[in-house]
């Protein structure tokens, strides 16, 4: 029933518009997948309310109008306890429901919890900057701005920090979002089930440039991801600490960078520098 | 703003951090707006020395603490707000429908400019619009419907709205001195804090909401006590008009949540002044703490806003189904739990923040358990229709709009509230699109069906209808047309505050919500010419009896204004429909067979006064002149210990003139009720006084 009414709105949708528009319904990973069964899910309970009150919002007046003397009149009548009984078991019914679907999805989906696959997960260090987002890839020791790649089906770590005010790291199609914050590491597991080239950006305001936070997520076969690295890493631009201290700099729209070098500390350092986060411990 | 001006680090001991560059002569538009507003108060305050008004106006208006004209003066100025938040609205809804480019400079707006509207926008509809108006219908009508000749605390109410209006005053000055935050309306640190907003704006938005918030937190103590304290005897607290019930758990809620926000701001007040770090991101400060507490406040607010509204829909409903409120014990309980769980479902905002498990699926099944209540409501309301008269009057229209907008509010609240599904619509236009829903459909709805409803209680005579019944039906079709494509553009991940995207498949929704904005927009300029034409014509829509819908609550028995002191002998209840109750039996609009003098408040300078010197210390402490805060601080104080001196704060209204009062009145009604009988329109015998001048 449900996956019968999931399909129906789904292609609905899809004639509609393009679905590629809507990332949320065009989901490339696991844990966005889930998240599009959870909106549908979760949009059809309530109409379960929600159509009966538009219905009885429009008919009730219409019927019980002042000119339509036909209808019966009960000016004193305020109670029954057949209604009342109604009204709060089909919410309370509806809300139970819903409730064990938010308290297991709440575990099933936590972002801390790893994607399980027979494959290592990989661990990506994403730091927010003034404007711009660098990826740091502690195992390979490159690192790059506004562009980031991950293998298709390998279940990816992200560890998110900021080393500016508070950001958000999105990838619609992979699914859940985290907030980055100085400091402080976050973190969230994804992974991406198709290849493709997907949008990702900040989704907590950030100030003047927070418009241009956008970067390029590739999924692609390990084979893919392998090459990147190798292209990244012959970019022979290694982030140093001079480098570092410019890409601090605060700038808008910037376009992708390569590091073919980094230092593997970097993404603990940056935390670290908030000392509150030692001192708050 | 916030680029264009050099930064003044070192303020100077006499201008502060105020320098020439502070005022934005060189961009032509706040130049403009500027001009137009300096003329236009000139020309009001020339008309007001030319007719002679000024006495007047201090007397009846600014010194007054009577709380059906203080009550009009908060939705009046919620409604010139309501001109600038919308402004607001549509400088955004423009830009973005013209802002697809890959690279920062589309639109017309840079985000210097468009990041402080939006803030802007925010912070107006929220504190300046929503507020006051509901404040102000809570104002008018609470005293009347429990009995009552005052609230509690008068020179406390009257304090309260003249620091609110300091507030929005702060708010518009900064629009040509210095310029405001450019934080989102709720300015969370390290953005807002010293290092990442150097600029004056954050403090204006502190310094503005801290006295504004003061009064709203003086307003809530003054209304819990009026209501406890001040029920005409046999009121109990079951025999409550719910509008009164769900004011009396909005100002418990004010009461609660608003000394959070005090603290919050004062927190982050010492961080930019005083090199504090509660919320900085280094020394200790965790911005989380802020996010927290910003919302411990914040979720309670947006109940302030809207149990009220739902108080109102519930009088509407009823007089309008000529019918008793269905399920009225259970509509109260159904408030007092929403109140209660309104404290625990905070979190619900920052889910993404990336508190665990457990935490996430706490907050949010305690949020989907508030849908349960209000489920129950919207059920009382449909029952309440059913089986009785409906009389399609314009508040009856503002009342169906909600029910069809509202519920769709409700179901993306519950999606919202699944914390696994809230990591991808969290910050999406979706979320934009659920809050103004809410807040539209909800909240902003029932003020107009209130306003509309007790507007003739005010002011003596009705609003057009017809005008009345358009603006709902432009407000509805704007609606829809506004924040349905806001929430298709969510689920393809459009987040909020952009300033310009790449996406050209976005622009056509966003022009379909552009074009939303613009029926809106039609929406209220027919409000404002309903109020014009109303005012216009009160000789025809005059009300003579009081009673003008054929109402059923306390508020009704009194004549149209009430008179200063409301009732002339206090009722005793009976019946929860006390109005009704007296009707059925013919005991309605009985004289009585004598008066006695009634003790009443004196009118008090000290409310304006004070509230003036916080402007003064306000300003100030924006732009860091320490020695005009300290001034303002000690103005504030000196007068508040003299008005504390005063020893004539009340007197006695001698039964001679009540006699006379009630004399007109009687005559009036006599006057109304052959009008009624007769099926003439009140207007055509060009009979009795001038209905404007509201309550002598």
């Amino acid at each position: 029933m449900v996956n019968l009414a999931k399909t129906l709105v789904v292609v609905s949708l899809t004639v509609l518009l393009s679905a590629c528009d809507f990332k949320l319904f065009d989901p490339k990973g696991p844990i966005a997948e889930g998240q599009m069964d959870l909106l549908i899910i979760s949009a059809l309970v309530m109409l379960i309310v929600v159509i009966p009150v538009t219905i009885m919002g429009v008919w009730f007046p219409i019927r019980y109008r002042k000119n339509n003397t036909k209808q019966e009149y009960k000016p004193d009548w305020e109670h029954s306890n057949v209604i009342e009984a109604i009204v709060w078991t089909i919410p309370i019914l509806i809300i139970i429901a819903l409730g064990i679907i938010t308290y297991t999805t709440s575990y099933s989906m936590d972002p801390r919890k790893p994607i399980e696959s027979d494959k290592e997960p990989m661990v990506v260090q994403v730091v927010a900057m003034d404007w711009k987002w660098l990826f740091i890839y502690p195992e390979h020791e490159i690192a790059t701005v506004n562009e980031m790649a991950i293998p298709v089906d390998r279940p990816i770590e992200f560890l998110v920090t900021s080393d500016t005010v508070m950001n958000s790291f999105f990838i619609p199609r992979l699914g859940s979002q985290i907030y980055a914050m100085s400091g402080m590491e976050n973190r969230v597991h994804l992974m991406a089930s198709e290849e493709g080239t997907y949008e990702g950006l900040s989704a907590n305001y950030s100030g003047f440039g927070f418009s241009g936070m956008r970067f390029k997520a590739i999924a692609t076969s390990e084979v893919g991801f392998d090459e990147w690295v190798k292209k990244v890493k012959s970019s022979a631009n290694p982030l140093d600490e001079a480098t570092l201290k410019q890409l601090r700099v605060k700038s808008r729209d910037v376009k992708p960078i390569h590091y073919s070098s980094v230092n593997p500390l970097l993404f603990s350092e940056i935390i670290e520098q908030y000392a509150g986060a030692l001192d708050g411990q | 703003m916030a680029s264009n001006y050099t930064l003044v680090t070192d303020p100077h001991p006499l201008y502060g951090k105020l320098t020439l560059d502070s005022f934005p002569y060189h961009d032509p538009v706040l130049v403009t707006t500027f001009a137009a507003v300096v003329i236009g108060s000139i020309g009001i305050l020339g008309a007001i020395t030319y007719f002679g008004k000024w006495k007047y106006l201090w007397k009846e208006w600014f010194t007054t603490v009577d709380h059906k004209k203080i009550g009009i003066m908060y939705i009046i100025t919620s409604l010139i707000m309501l001109i600038r938040g919308f402004s607001d609205a549509l400088l955004m809804r423009s830009q973005q429908a013209m802002a697809v480019a890959s690279e920062s400079g589309a639109g017309y707006l840079p985000p210097e400019h468009y990041d402080q509207i939006f803030t802007a926008h925010g912070v107006i509809m929220i504190f300046f619009v929503a507020m006051p108006f509901i404040v102000g219908l809570m104002n008018i009508i609470v005293p009347l419907q429990i009995g009552a000749r005052d609230v509690a605390f008068p020179f406390l109410n009257s304090l309260s709205f003249w620091l609110f209006v300091v507030g929005a005053l702060l708010i518009n000055v900064s629009l040509f001195v210095g310029e405001f935050a450019a934080t989102g309306w709720l300015a969370y640190p390290p953005l807002s804090g010293v290092d990442y907003s150097p600029w004056v704006g954050v403090d204006y938005w502190l310094w503005s909401l801290q006295i504004s918030g003061i009064g709203t937190l003086l307003t809530g103590v003054n209304f819990v006590v009026t209501i406890l304290r001040m029920r005409a005897p046999g009121m109990t607290l079951m025999k409550m008009p719910v509008f009164t019930w769900t004011s009396f758990c909005a100002n418990g809620l004010i009461v609660v949540a608003f000394p959070i926000l005090t603290v919050t701001l004062t927190l982050l007040t010492l961080d930019r002044y005083m090199g504090t770090h509660f919320f900085t991101s280094d020394m200790g400060g965790n911005q989380m703490m802020y996010v927290n507490l910003i919302w411990a406040w914040g979720h309670p607010e947006v109940y302030i806003l809207i149990l009220p509204a739902f108080g109102i829909f519930s009088e509407i409903t009823a007089t309008f189904s000529r019918k008793r409120l269905f399920g009225y014990t259970s509509l109260i309980w159904a408030t007092v739990v929403i109140m209660l769980l309104s404290f625990v479902v905070w979190l619900h905002h920052f889910f993404t923040m990336g508190a665990g498990a457990s935490v996430n699926a706490f907050f949010g099944i305690a949020t989907m358990v508030i849908a349960i209540p209000t489920g129950v409501k919207l059920f009382n309301w449909l029952f309440t229709m059913y089986k009785g008269r409906v009389e399609y009057t314009s508040p009856m229209w503002w009342t169906v709009a909600f029910f069809l907008t509202f519920s769709i509010g409700g179901m993306t609240g519950v999606m919202l509230a699944i914390p696994a599904a809230n990591y991808v619509l969290h910050n999406s236009l979706f979320l934009v699109a659920h809050f103004h829903n809410v807040i539209i459909g909800g909240a902003l709805f029932g003020y107009f069906a209130g306003l509309t409803y007790w507007f003739p209680k005010a002011t003596g005579f009705k609003l057009d209808e017809t005008l009345g019944k358009w603006a709902c039906g432009f407000w509805t079709v704007g609606f829809f047309l506004a924040f349905m494509p806001l929430y298709v553009l969510g689920f393809m991940g459009m987040t909020r505050r952009l300033n310009y995207y790449d996406n050209p498949v976005w622009n056509d929704w966003l022009m379909v919500a552009g074009l939303g904005a613009v029926i809106i927009l039609f929406g209220i300029l027919t409000q404002f010419y309903q109020i014009f034409a109303s005012i216009r014509d009160h000789k025809k829509n005059r009300d003579l009896t009081g009673d003008p819908w054929d109402a059923r609550t306390l508020e009704w028995t009194t004549s149209s204004p009430p008179p200063f002191y409301n009732f002339a002998k206090i009722p005793h209840v009976r019946d929860r429909d006390h109005f009704h109750d007296l009707k059925k039996y013919g005991l309605a609009h009985k004289r009585p067979e004598s008066y006695e003098r009634i003790h009443m408040p004196k009118n008090t300078w000290a409310g304006i006064v004070i509230s003036g010197f916080s402007l003064v210390m306000g300003f100030a402490m924006v732009w860091h002149i320490w020695w005009m805060a300290i001034a303002g601080t000690l103005g504030m104080l000196v007068s508040w210990i003299v008005y504390a001196f005063e020893r004539k704060k009340d007197y006695y209204v001698e039964v001679a003139e009540i006699e006379a009062i009630e004399e007109k009145r009687y005559g009036k009604l006599k006057k109304g009720q052959e009008l009624e009988r007769t099926g003439q329109q009140p207007g055509k015998d060009g009979a009795a006084d001038d209905a404007v001048a509201i309550s002598i």
